[in-house]
């Protein structure tokens, strides 16, 4: 196992930019995911670290060997593609041998190995079925069992639980995570889906227009978002946005929102007046009629033990999950209160987060 | 309008079925009765033949078969009676007709050259199809669009067109009436069609197949040969077919570029004609030899071709 290191990858086809200057350090054991939406870079760098794409410019490091300009079966890395690619003209036995035929390894070893990993993903009745007849999950292990058995450098993996059933991803969500627990390996997926990332992650980079968003642990990501991208991709429903006006000094504790004064955390750098958002995650909306933060309720969504509810404020919709056993009418009017600790600025030209007392929190976290 | 009954969509009714096989059958019977007629005449006797009104009953008569394989002499019934007991069933048959074997006539070579032709060309057509095909579907290949129709627009104009510089071509280069000349010949008007099947087969495949490959361990090669190779089969299986059978057809150019040694079965057939009155029953028994390979081939190749030209078709 290794670590991989990007250093100012850059990745252009023609005119188009898809990957611009990322840089970025996954560490020996580390589960890592690239998360954006389609045609944000995400797999093109992917395919960049296996050698599938050369890159336009940059530097790709695994293991402390430069690698940017070898071939894909000179790194030492383990592929799993969306579709699996498993050969269809081979068994299961043959497919996950695959790799190891490639290095001459003695037939019985590779009897041997193959026998183990299959083992090791609960597939060994399977060995001698055709893989044209297998489920989904089956497949996926497959495609798995042939990544690991060579015991590679690292494992990259491009949406491989994009072409599985709602209840399937689920399951193997949770034993991808079970997998890399116990082998720790060094590990690169690629994913537009948040609850994939967030469930699975030890860091997480979002990325947007060939650009890293935010580099992070699901949490870091989640609670103290860097741009406005971030805050809006992830979580469901995403982070509100609230305009507000003027300008930020360094100290400052409260803004006004609608004519309302709201309490923020201490604001760590002077911003020049512009246009601002305030950021907030509609689980920390309450309602509280003492608020002169006000809205008239336009739609509830009922999921359980939360409801997703949308009050229609002077700027717009804005959505909150309060209890489900909260009793609310269309048209009712509300008071808005938000957990002041909770809150994050932007500055809406660039989308960037002010600095805040929360991004201390973080600090102190990390070296506590 | 009467709505009284409800006709499905998917199904055909018991009475579409019943016309849609009659006019199958019917028409596999405009089809097949040639060939059988064919199949036929090579079994009858030279006067059966020719027999007006047509026999549709008759004695079978290998005579055909023994007036391929042999090219014979007139003699006198004198000259006959002095000759020893008859050596094999051939030998007896062309005697009741006046006649002694003077040897094996040229159809077995010419046979043969056929093969040699047929089956090399193709070989070579699919070979170089696959690999280019391969390469227009996998690479950036400057002005690929143009270089595909490029290989294509050989084949806009009818190869016979080109018959009368190409015959001097051959004259000059020495590859007039060799096998390696219609090889050659064959593999060039084969190889566009080939190329042009095989890419929309290989475009097919995901390339994610030679990637797992490559990072697996394999050199390109290795990936095509491994993965590529397997997946392609049934379009390789079609695009051979339809190359042989091109081949294996072609009249106009083996006639005028072959003449001696190495002369497909084509053009010799009909010179048959000529060796002793009309010889229709050594014809038919030499097209009914003829026709063996290609039936051979396709039916050993069929459900391939027939997934093969299903293939393409239904997913695009």
């Amino acid at each position: 196992m290794a670590e991989i290191r990007v250093e100012h990858l850059r990745k252009a086809f023609g005119d188009f930019v898809a990957v611009q200057d990322s840089s970025f350090v996954v560490e020996d054991g580390e589960f890592f995911v690239m998360l954006g939406p389609s045609g944000c870079g995400k797999t093109t760098t992917l395919r960049m670290i296996a050698g599938l794409e050369l890159p336009t410019g940059g530097k790709i490091v695994l293991g402390g060997e430069d690698v940017t300009m070898r071939r894909a079966r000179e790194r030492d890395i383990a592929f799993v593609f969306q579709l699996f690619a498993l050969y269809p003209h081979m068994n299961v036995r043959k497919n996950i041998g695959f790799p190891l035929l490639a290095q001459g390894m003695p037939s019985a070893e590779i009897r041997q190995r193959v026998e183990e990993t299959a083992k090791l993903l609960r597939i060994d009745h399977l060995l001698n079925k055709s893989v044209s007849g297998l489920a989904g999950g089956d497949r996926q292990r497959v495609a798995l069992g042939r990544a690991i058995v060579r015991r590679p450098k690292c494992f990259l993996m491009d949406e491989p639980l994009g072409t599985l059933d709602t209840e399937f991803r689920d399951l193997m969500v949770h034993e991808l995570r079970e997998l890399h627990n116990r082998i720790h390996a060094t590990t690169v997926y690629v994913t537009h889906d948040q609850m994939e990332a967030m469930s699975m992650a030890d860091k997480i980079a979002v990325m947007n227009h060939g650009v890293i968003e935010q580099f992070g642990t699901p949490r870091e990501i989640y609670d103290r978002p860097a741009t406005m991208f971030v805050a809006d991709f992830i979580g469901s429903p995403p982070m509100n946005f609230l305009g507000f006006g003027g300008g930020l000094a360094k100290g400052s504790k409260e803004i006004v929102v609608q004519g309302a004064k709201v309490a923020v955390p201490e604001v760590r750098e002077d911003i020049a007046p512009a246009e601002m958002a305030l950021g907030i995650r509609p689980e920390y909306i309450r309602f509280d009629d003492a608020s002169k933060l006000r809205g008239a309720i336009y739609g509830t969504e009922y999921l359980g033990t939360t409801q997703i509810v949308a009050v229609e404020t002077a700027d717009g919709i804005i959505k909150a999950r309060v209890p489900a056993e909260i009793r609310l009418n269309t048209g009712d009017h509300v008071g808005l209160a938000l957990s002041s600790a909770r809150l994050s600025l932007f500055d809406k030209g660039s989308g960037r987060a002010v600095r805040t007392a929360i991004h201390d929190a973080a600090v102190e976290a990390r070296h506590g | 309008m009467s709505l009284t009954t409800a006709h499905s969509v998917v199904a055909p009714s018991a009475n579409a079925k019943l016309i849609a096989g009659t006019i199958i059958v019917a028409y596999a019977l405009i089809s097949i009765v040639p060939l059988l007629w064919i199949f036929a005449t090579s079994f009858k006797t030279p006067p059966d033949s020719i027999a007006y009104p047509p026999k549709i009953v008759f004695q079978p008569s290998l005579e055909g078969y023994c007036n391929l394989f042999t090219t014979r002499t007139r003699q006198t019934p004198e000259y006959i009676n002095s000759l020893g007991p008859a050596t094999g069933f051939c030998d007896e048959t062309v005697r009741k007709r006046n006649m002694v074997i003077a040897g094996p006539s040229n159809f077995m070579p010419r046979f043969v050259n056929s093969l040699i032709i047929a089956f090399g060309s193709t070989f070579c057509a699919v070979f170089l199809g696959t690999l280019s095909a391969y390469g227009f579907s996998r690479f950036k290949v400057p002005l690929a669009d143009d270089l595909l129709f490029f290989i294509l627009s050989t084949r806009m104009m009818p190869p016979i067109a080109v018959a009368i510089p190409i015959y001097l071509m051959y004259r000059e280069l020495g590859l007039s009436d060799t096998a390696l000349g219609m090889i050659l010949l064959y593999t060039a008007v084969n190889v566009s069609l080939a190329v042009w099947l095989l890419k929309g087969f290989i475009d097919e495949i995901p390339r994610e197949y030679e990637e797992a490959a490559m990072i697996d361990g394999y050199t390109r090669l290795q990936a095509f040969w491994r993965t590529v190779l397997p997946q392609a089969t049934t379009g390789i299986a079609a695009t051979a077919i339809f190359c042989l059978i091109f081949a294996w057809n072609e009249y106009a150019f083996a006639a005028l570029l072959t003449s001696g040694t190495a002369q497909t079965a084509p053009p010799f057939i009909p010179t048959i004609i000529g060796e002793g009155g009309q010889d229709w029953p050594a014809v038919a028994a030499g097209t009914t030899i003829f026709l063996v390979p290609i039936l051979v081939f396709t039916i050993l190749l069929r459900k391939q071709l027939l997934r093969g030209i299903t293939f393409g078709a239904v997913r695009k």
